[in-house]
């Protein structure tokens, strides 16, 4: 593996940037991962979500995974959630949609009504 | 007809299976053995297990222990997809303990599908679920590589969770300088 003293260093970033940041996430990203999705092609737009905000060095969106959560034919979904705000759904989440939905609704808080489920 | 086009996405699906099981700890062992023409893929979970019963039927695709619809299609189709490569597939679980599952496939099958990007289905299982430690070991004849999450998090401590960005691209690029060194055909989706 890669050199773990090189992991200390980053920790101690870490720490600054969450220092920063300040208590508690600013967001929450939740990929579903079931057959289904996965199918569909959920892990290159979790790929996706994830290298977006590596790329903006965001660290206080939390992104997880669901199973399937019973809207298998609108995947690869994605849900966010700013703060304590509701959950918004959204469908067919391709990677080449990632970048305008973390700019506009993750970052900006602006949901983007148009790729989301029901709308 | 295949549902997925690497093996990689079987190995996220299962995973996803280990999860929804409680699982805190996942074993991924990977050989590729080219001079006895041999591919086995061994997911092991300390998740919540499945008694003699649901073990028997578990192959079936129209059993699943999701609520929201009730067909599970994973295990059927990892089954499907090493049978038709000359291979096997073969599940142990015991309640309370947990699962194990290994597929088997002739590497050079015309059939099997690629491993395809491993790195990101690794990725993805590690960022996807913070409660999960993975240890993932990965042999190629003689060489091999092991990744062991517990030793990342043993230095971050609670405070750095493994999705910090640059926790993040460290272990991105631990995997794909291990994956290479190995002489693997597993990509990382670049």
């Amino acid at each position: 593996m890669k050199s773990l003293e090189e992991l200390q260093k980053i920790k101690e970033r870490a720490l600054e940037r969450r220092k920063l940041a300040g208590e508690g996430a600013r967001a929450r990203v939740v990929v579903a991962m079931g057959t289904c999705g996965i199918a569909a092609g959920a892990r290159d737009t979790m790929s996706a979500v994830l290298g977006e905000l590596e790329k903006r060095n965001i660290a206080d969106v939390i992104v997880t995974q669901t199973g399937c959560i019973g809207l298998c034919e609108y995947e690869p979904i994605v849900q966010v959630q700013i703060g304590e705000q509701d959950m918004v759904t959204y469908g067919r989440i391709s990677p080449d949609r990632v970048a305008t939905l973390i700019e506009k609704h993750v970052l900006g808080g602006n949901p983007v009504e148009e790729w989301q489920v029901g709308k | 007809m295949t549902v997925f086009r690497d093996l990689s996405q079987h190995i996220l699906d299962i995973a996803e299976n280990s999860t929804a099981a409680g699982a805190t700890l996942l074993h991924l062992d990977i050989e590729e053995n080219p001079s006895r023409d041999h591919l086995s893929i061994c997911i092991r979970d300390n998740g919540c297990g499945m008694d003699p019963e649901m073990l028997l039927r578990v192959t079936d695709p129209w059993v699943t222990t999701r609520t929201t619809r009730k067909v599970g299609l994973g295990i059927p189709f990892l089954k499907q997809t090493a049978e038709m490569c000359g291979g096997h597939l073969d599940i142990t679980s015991e309640p309370q303990r947990g699962t194990t599952i290994e597929a088997a496939f002739r590497l050079s099958h015309i059939d099997r599908p690629p491993l395809g990007d491993l790195i990101n289905t690794l990725i993805c299982i590690v960022v996807g679920n913070p409660q999960l430690d993975v240890v993932y070991h990965h042999q190629v004849e003689a060489m091999d590589f092991v990744f062991d999450t517990r030793e990342i998090r043993e230095i971050l401590g609670t405070e750095v969770p493994l999705s910090d960005p640059e926790v993040l691209a460290f272990i991105r690029g631990a995997l794909i300088e291990g994956v290479a060194g190995l002489g693997s055909e597993a990509t990382n989706g670049t």
